[in-house]
Formats: structure tokens, sequence, C-alpha cells
């Protein structure tokens, strides 16, 4: 077994890489040995390539252990390419990484500063001209050694001679390589690029007044977006369909799913929907002359064998086909689902969002005993709805209280349940703050007739609140 | 006698037969664990038939809730749709979710549906309805809800039988019209069971069986609702109450009064503990 790679610490103790694992063992005993997983090592790599994007767009990996950031154009939004390099170098020391980096005009030169240091000098072109001749990346291991024997041990020997005799005797990859690194000729930078969406275009030699036969047209875009995107593995959760009509207008329609989908004749039962429920109807007038179909957002979808006999699936997928649907008509935020927030304050521990965004399996913590009462109601006013209360002074509970107009008789209560505000969040951070609201005390009570509210009185008598307003904030089944 | 009932089943088949409803004996029923109920009911609820419940628009509470229940119970494990519209939320409040939970019925498994109107609403239960991957529908409509003819109330009997959803219709404020229901209840709150201390106990429903599709009705029944166990449990009733209006309220003498509080233990963490000693 043979020595990968090394780390710093390792190198500085004299350890190379290809020495045999037991040799580098007799000479340091306690050496930490992991397996080499070049996989995952590219993985990582590109991970944190993905991650760069962040400072530009033109981010490349440099295999085997280097990224390769392209920063033209974007140094100023970070103040200065030191600036963004050392923001850079700081972010991915923070995991735990060693990082070192050098700025240069060429990929070529940033690549062979940062891994062979030549020290101070007075301008990069000096610099580059300081490398070693291995800084060249020959192909050939002997390249290297045979412009050594030849006395050329620095890019600037090598630089200071004619091409034609370097092609003559080393090859043309030698000049090549001379020339990238001194910023004379052009390797363009591969950059690692987030896979484009999906976008079919349809246009027509004539413009089409029929918008039946645009459907249709629309209809094999959908099978052709539905095969690219099974290609990909992947489902569209959003569609994008544009009408071009020949003077001019587009009429852009959207259609989101709850689930990923890539069925065309699903994908066109929802534009249908779409479009029924447009308040101005489609109007193909002097006719369309283009169409587009795009898939904004994707995401993975495992090929699905036809179903044999109905099962689970195929119930959430239906739910899900309803879901779209009612959220495509009615408007995508009228569907909604109810999703736990994590707050003691009754209106903030729930957050109603809409059905299509959101996914289903989300647990509610059940905060009671099975068999105790509902401690908190089954509709909730938000606002609270100010009712005008008898009772004790200070902190009594309450006997008679009046909403909409209607007294109602308590014969039943139960309470204080007493909730603060969230003083945590108050600015300057103190119970007594106005900014976190007051504190309440909340009593479940029934009236005469055997209906159920939650009332709360806002703010304790005398010292948050001189005359403490009651609230009802809820009904219970 | 007998010939005037044999005529007359032999009438009910044949409307059955030109209606295209299969008779209703052979439906699947959802029973609610209330015996006397059910047994009235031949077993519960028919599943796949339209419910509606009445009730007052002060009585909201106990009438969505009775229906979310009812609609849970009809469920199962399959989702539930809460079809009601942006201005019900206004005016009874939103949804809650710790309320839904506390009351049995899973928030993660309730779709809320807030629609613009009533026509809307109504669009959307049929769509719902016509999807058999969903458990029941709850259908908040307030006040005469004109919209909701023999016609609409029809195509919602249709679009149910056909996938077996029970769609439940909440009427709060709303007056008993010709509709395709096969039952018809008002719902109203009624006193609940007190705790040790004089809290407010199980929600309890009182419910009148307005009228049912071939069968006996005007019958009364209180009910508690057990969120541990699931069922409902029995506070009396099962009466005729044309019989016996005056006794209504009996039924909550059955069980013996609570101890005065200092007796009794209360857990710590209710809110109550304080004023029992």
């Amino acid at each position: 077994m043979r020595l990968a790679t090394l780390d710093a610490d390792a190198l500085a103790l004299g350890l190379t890489p290809g020495m045999t694992l037991a040799d580098a063992r007799a000479r340091e005993p306690d050496l930490r040995v992991f397996d080499a997983d070049s996989h995952a090592d590219q993985d990582w790599l590109e991970r944190l390539c993905d991650g760069s994007a962040r400072y530009t767009p033109l981010a490349a990996l440099d295999s085997p252990f280097g990224l390769m950031l392209d920063i033209s154009g974007c140094a100023h939004l970070w103040g200065g390419e030191e600036a963004l390099a050392r923001e850079a170098a700081d972010r991915l020391e923070r995991h735990g990484m060693r990082v070192r980096h050098a700025l240069a005009g060429t990929a070529e030169g940033a690549h062979a500063l940062c891994r062979f240091p030549v020290g101070a000098a007075a301008d990069e072109d000096a610099a580059l001209r300081r490398l070693p001749v291995e800084a060249l990346r020959l192909e050939e291991e002997e390249s290297a050694v045979a412009l050594r024997r030849a006395g050329l041990r620095t890019v600037g020997d090598l630089a200071a001679r004619p091409a034609a005799v370097l092609a003559a005797r080393f090859g043309e990859e030698a000049v090549d390589a001379l020339h990238a690194l001194l910023g004379l000729g052009r390797r363009p930078l591969a950059p690692r690029r987030p896979r484009p969406a999906i976008r079919i275009e349809r246009r027509f030699a004539e413009p089409m007044g029929s918008t039946a036969f645009a459907l249709k047209t629309l209809t094999d875009m959908a099978a052709e977006a539905g095969e690219r995107l099974g290609e990909r593995g992947q489902g569209g959760r959003r569609f994008e369909v544009v009408f071009f009509r020949s003077d001019g207008l587009a009429f852009p329609l959207r259609v989101e799913t709850s689930l990923p989908v890539r069925d065309a004749p699903a994908i066109m039962r929802l534009v249908q929907e779409r479009i029924e429920a447009l308040s101005d109807p489609l109007d193909p007038g002097f006719g369309f002359d283009m169409l587009r179909l795009t898939v904004p957002q994707a995401e993975p979808m495992a090929p699905t064998q036809l179903a044999l006999e109905g099962g689970e699936a195929r119930r959430e997928e239906s739910v899900a086909a309803l879901v779209d649907r009612l959220s495509i008509r009615a408007g995508r935020a009228r569907i909604q689902r109810l999703h736990p927030g994590d707050s003691h304050i009754p209106e903030q521990a729930q957050l109603a969002l809409p059905a299509v965004e959101s996914r289903p399996p989300l647990n509610w913590p059940q905060r009671q005993e099975p068999g105790d009462p509902p401690m908190r109601p089954l509709h909730l006013f938000d606002p609270p709805q100010p009712i005008e209360v008898v009772a004790q002074v200070p902190d009594g509970p309450p006997h008679r209280f009046r909403w909409r107009r209607a007294s109602h008789e308590v014969t039943r209560y139960e309470g204080p349940e007493r909730i603060a505000p969230e003083w945590w969040t108050a600015k300057d951070g103190t119970l007594e703050s106005e900014s976190a609201g007051l504190t309440r005390d909340y009593y479940r009570v029934e009236d005469a007739r055997g209906r159920r509210y939650w009332i709360f009185r806002n703010g304790l008598y005398g010292t948050e609140a001189v005359h403490p307003g009651w609230y009802i904030h809820g009904l219970f089944a | 006698m007998t010939e005037s009932v044999k005529t007359l089943a032999a009438l009910r088949r044949h409307i059955a037969s030109l209606d295209g409803i299969p008779a209703a004996q052979t439906c699947a029923r959802v029973a609610t664990g209330h015996a006397p109920l059910d047994q009235a009911l031949d077993g519960g609820l028919a599943r796949g038939r339209v419910h509606e419940f009445f009730a007052t628009a002060e009585e909201e509470g106990a009438a969505a809730g009775l229906a979310l229940i009812l609609a849970r119970l009809a469920a199962g494990e399959a989702p539930l749709l809460w079809l009601r519209t942006a201005a019900a939320g206004r005016v009874g409040g939103m949804p809650y979710g710790p309320g839904l939970a506390a009351l049995g019925i899973d928030p993660e498994r309730l779709l809320i549906g807030m629609m613009a109107d009533d026509a809307m609403l109504l669009r959307a239960a049929v769509d719902g309805l016509r999807c058999p991957a969903l458990g029941a529908l709850v259908v908040e409509l307030r006040g005469r809800a004109p919209l909701l003819d023999l016609t609409a109330s029809r195509r919602l009997a249709l679009a149910a039988e056909e996938s077996g959803v029970t769609p439940l219709l909440v009427r709060l404020g709303g007056d008993p019209v010709p509709s395709a229901a096969d039952t018809r209840w008002r719902v109203a709150a009624a006193p609940s069971l007190p705790l040790p201390g004089n809290g407010p106990g199980m929600s309890v429903f009182d419910l009148h069986l307005l009228r049912r599709r071939a069968g006996r009705d005007g019958l009364h029944w209180r009910l508690a609702w057990d969120n541990g166990r699931g069922v409902f449990e029995e506070m009396g009733g099962g009466r005729d109450e044309r019989h016996d209006l005056g006794q209504q309220h009996s039924g909550r003498h059955d069980r013996p009064a609570p101890l005065p509080g200092a007796v009794v233990p209360l857990p710590a963490d209710r809110p109550a503990a304080d004023r029992a000693a």
C-alpha cells in the first residue's frame, strides 16, 4: 500500500506521496491513515465548486485539489480582489480546510502561483518568470527533467529563448504551455454550470388562428418536455407556457404542481384548467406565431412503472392532482395546509401555507393528554376580537361577557392559563418592554347554552395596563 | 295496511331504479360509536351520501367541530378537505391546527380550501367528490346559500355516490330547503360534563335528526366526543322529542356530581389546579 496524498504537516516531516505505508509508518509511527476515496474527493470538490457560485458564475474544478474562479467583473462586489480571496479562504477555513490562493491574469498563472510559491515579486509577470519549469504542467515527466538538464530552470529562462528553438527541442506542447502561463495564448475555462431549464419552442410558418390547434401543438411540446425530463430523471413542478401573437402580444400562463409531473396529459389538463379560469379568454387575434414551453422548476422523480392495481402511491398522486386542479382554478394560495409554528403565542403556533408548495408529512406535536378536553380552540380569530367583560378586579375570572351584541353568562370556566409575551424578541430585551406585547391570561369558558369560548385578559392589572382589555380569541367545538 | 306497505315499497324501488340509485340498504356505514344513534341509523352515517348539518350562526364552533369529527371517522386514514369561503375566515375565524389536533383531527391530513365565493366553493366541492382518494369533504356554507338548490345538491349527491367520498354540509344560519341529502340534522352545543373545579369538559353536542331518507326522523341525542378513544359517548337522548320535549336535559344528571375541588387531586399542569385548592 502506498500513500496517495499527504497533508501539509506530513509533507513537512519529509514524507512524500507514493511512499509505501510501511516505510512511512517506520519513520512516523503515529501516522493517521485513511483510505483514499477519489470519488468522494471529487464529489466534495464539486460541491465546493457549486458553493462558489456565490462569488462568480464562472467557477471551475481544478482537479485534484483546486477550484478556479474567474472573478473578472465580480471582485468589486466584495470590495476588491484581495477582499474576495480572503472572504472565500475564511469561509472554507471555517469548515476545517486549509486553503492557499493566488490571483493572476490567467487561469494557468493562478494555478502555478498557488502551487509553486515564489515569494515577493515586483509584479505578476516577474513572479511568473521566477516559477520553476515544473509549473508548466508538461504532459511527459521527462520534459521537465530535460529542461533542467539543458540549464533552463525557470519559466523566465525558457521565455528568453526563441519559441522555434524550444518547439524543435521540447515539442510544441512546451511552447503552448509557456504562452498560456504568460498570458500570450488562451485556454478557455470550463466552468460548472447548473443545467439549463428545459425550454421548447415551436414557430409556425403562418400565424395560427385557432386556439385548439395551438393546444394540440402544445400537447406535442408537453410530450417532448416529458421525454426530456424523463432522460434527466426529473419531473416538473412548474410549467410556463407563452402564446406569442403575431401582433406582438404575448399571453403567459403558468401552472404549478404539488408533486413532480412529466406526464403530458396531466400537464395539459392543468393548462386547460388554467385557460378556463382566465378572466380574459385566450384570444388568438390575428393568430399565434410562436409557442414556448419552459420548465423552470424541476425535481428528481424516479421512473415509475405503470400501476397494475391501486395502492397507497396512487392515492397520494390522486390527491395531489386534486390539489393542483383546485389551486389552478381558485388561485394557489386558496388551498392550504396547516404547518406547526414553533411559538407559544397562539396565533403564531401555526402557518397556513399553499398546499401546492408544501409537503404533507409534518408531524404536529400532540401537546395534551388523550382524554382531556381540548385546550386550544377549533377556530382562531386573528386579530382577537374585543369584548366587554364583567370580571373581578384585579385578576378574577370572567362572569359575563358581551360579544357581537349578545350577552353570554359564564357558567363554567377554567383558567387562567398565563401566556407571557416573547420578551426575548423585544428590542431592549426586557419583560416590561412595549414592543413584545402584554401578558395574556387565557380562560376557557362555557356559557349557559353550552357554547365554549377562549377569551383572555390582555395585560396584568396595574403593572402592565391600567384597564386591561378583554378579547375573544377562539371558538371551541 | 300491509297492502299499502307493499305498494309503497314497490313504488320506492321503482323510483330508485328511475333515479339510478342503488337501494339505500346496501351502502357502507360509518359508525359513530354512540350505540343508540348507530342503531337508529342502521349502523351509522351512510358513506358516499350527502349529510346536512344546520346550525345558527352562533353555533359555528359546534357545527364545524361535529362535522369535522364525523368526517374524520368517515375518512379513516385518508385526507380530508374542508372547504370554506374567505368571508367565513373573516367572520368565524381561521381553522386552528393545535385545536384540530386536540380534537383528534390530524392537521397534516387536512386540506383547507378558502374559496372566493359560494359558486367557486360548490364547484370545488364537486371536484373534490370526484376524487376517490379523498376520505371525506366538509363544505361550510353561510346564510341562505341560494346557490345550493335542489339541482346543486343532486349534483353533489351523484358525485359522492360514484366515488364513495362522504360530503358533510355545514349550513350556518341557513334554513332547510328541499335537497338530495340523505340525512339532515340540527346541531347545537350543549353544556359539557364539568371537570372537577367546574371547568368546561369534553365537547358535547345536541343533535336533532330533522329528516332521514327512508327512515325515522324527529329523534334527538346528546353526544360527548371522547378524543382519547375516538368515539362519541352517550349523554342521554335517543328519545322521540315529540313525546318528551320537556325532559331533554335529563341526560346531564346521569353522572354523579363532581366532588368539591379540595378533595380532588388535579394535575398540576392544568389551569384549574390553583382554583381547586
